[in-house]
């Protein structure tokens, strides 16, 4: 099996996870959706962290984020997909 | 594998211990130093020494009450030396733990002094360790196992990996009978409606939305500023969660799939309608929600991280779950199960339930944790508000 750079934990997810430590900018990255087994693959924008998030899509200031098929927060940054999906770009609708 | 046993002690009511302390229990914050030296006098003893105990009324001293006896009454606990400044309350805690039938004495510092107080309780605690060390332990049916769990350090590893592996053990413990709880009512935020529909009856599931938005609603009035910096914590943040829906998500996979719970309790309330899951109501503070759940009686404790927390606590094992290779490579003396080969697409979580099933009851049996093994025993008792 090829090396897995992110999961996604839902069908219809906006962002996957890095599981590696290794994701630099430019980098084609393969994922699986963790319930399907699905591969999605795309290119990396930026550097992303171990643990922290892909956008699967382009998103537009007011979209929601979809995470375990769930309302996780809103975009306060337009993003493009394989962008880091963070605090700077995402915030939450609680608080 | 719902004929699985441990090896436990089986105390005068029935409950089965995994440990077998002698408790030096302080009442109150200025009877440390005498209960420290009881503990330094006689070897094999355990002292838990804490900040309040003083001036409280209410809710706040009925809490302070509940969460001391409920230390004292744990089955992971032999017998009870409790000290405190003067007789009455000390009294009012030794009564509540003898309820358990278990050997507990109390000692009172007033028209005594310390060294006087410290010679007698000495003596008494000698006589609990030769009491405590000669019991043995028995084979028990996992269903005596009571289990609480609560996350720390959480990153969305966590959610993906440990938590879920934590949600497996719940499901499967379940249905073979154990008693279990998930607290950290303000990190449900998010997730209240997921926690909510996992009620077992409409009942249960109307006190946990009432108990839920009563947190919510304090902490909403409370707040100075958007609680970005909080919850999430800066360590979420930096292992990639980014608000507290995704960290409520996340924590919520303990849960499991299947398990619903049976009642919602109060901060340190021993659940009181058979075996089965409950919800606690704590605060999302690792040491004050472990104190919580032991004196509610819980005997061990699954705690799943992402970064990497260190908790323990003095009498009740605490076993730390961790999928984040990171914390793996960089914390491993903390972490009791590596589940990392989720992340890499290696591992089930049916696997790694089961791995933790066989981990739970090696520690049931007697195998220290880590963070045993490393001398962890953060206790916290939880105020509710200023003394009088």
């Amino acid at each position: 099996m090829s090396e897995t750079h992110f999961l996604i934990h839902d069908d219809g997810d906006s962002c996957g996870v890095a599981v590696v430590e290794t994701i630099k900018a430019g980098m084609e990255v393969v994922g699986y959706k963790m319930d399907t087994n699905e591969k999605v693959t795309m290119t990396a924008l930026n550097d992303i962290p171990l643990g922290h998030k892909i956008a699967l899509t382009d998103l537009a200031v007011g979209d929601t984020i979809i995470k375990y098929g769930q309302d996780m927060g809103k975009v306060v940054a337009p993003m493009k997909r394989g962008e880091h999906l963070h605090v700077h770009n995402v915030k939450t609708k609680r608080w | 594998m719902s004929n699985m046993t441990f090896m436990g002690y089986r105390r005068e009511n029935g409950r089965v211990g995994i440990r077998n302390h002698v408790l030096i229990l302080p009442l109150d914050d200025i009877s440390n130093a005498a209960c420290e030296a009881v503990a330094n006098n006689i070897k094999g003893t355990t002292v838990i020494p804490h900040a309040y105990g003083r001036l409280q009324f209410g809710a706040d001293l009925e809490l302070h009450f509940r969460t001391i006896i409920g230390t004292g009454a744990n089955p992971n606990v032999a017998a009870v030396v409790v000290i405190g400044i003067e007789p009455g309350w000390t009294k009012k805690v030794v009564d509540g733990i003898a309820a358990t039938g278990k050997p507990v004495a109390g000692f009172s510092i007033e028209q005594n002094g310390d060294i006087n107080t410290i010679a007698t309780a000495s003596r008494k605690a000698k006589e609990f360790v030769h009491f405590a060390t000669a019991l043995q332990r028995e084979e028990c049916p996992i269903s005596d196992l009571w289990v609480a769990t609560k996350c720390g350090e959480s990153d969305t590893t966590s959610g993906m990996s440990a938590n879920p592996t934590v949600g497996n053990f719940i499901d499967k413990m379940n249905d073979m009978g154990a008693t279990l709880c998930f607290g950290e009512t303000s990190e449900i935020t998010g997730a209240e409606a997921i926690v909510s529909s996992r009620a077992a009856t409409p009942e249960a599931a109307e006190k946990f939305m009432k108990t839920w938005s009563a947190y919510n609603d304090f902490i909403l009035a409370e707040k100075t500023d958007d609680l970005s910096d909080s919850q999430p914590t800066k360590g979420n943040i930096e292992g990639g969660l980014t608000t507290i829906e995704e960290k409520a998500l996340g924590n919520v996979q303990k849960i499991g799939k299947r398990a619903k719970f049976v009642d919602v309790l109060e901060p340190a309330e021993a659940p009181a309608k058979g075996n089965g899951l409950y919800f606690m109501d704590t605060s999302s503070a690792a040491a004050e929600c472990n104190t919580l759940q032991a004196a509610a009686g819980y005997v061990l404790h699954l705690f799943p991280t992402g970064q990497g927390n260190v908790i323990g606590n003095p009498i009740m094992p605490v076993i730390k779950i961790t999928g984040n290779p990171r914390t793996v490579r960089t914390m491993s003396e903390h972490i009791d199960l590596d589940v990392s080969a989720i992340l890499r697409h290696e591992m089930t979580l049916d696997q790694a339930g089961d791995a933790l099933i066989a981990e739970a009851v090696r520690a049931a049996n007697g195998r220290h944790t880590c963070a045993e093994a490393l001398g962890h025993v953060e206790f916290s008792l939880t105020k509710l508000y200023r003394s009088a």
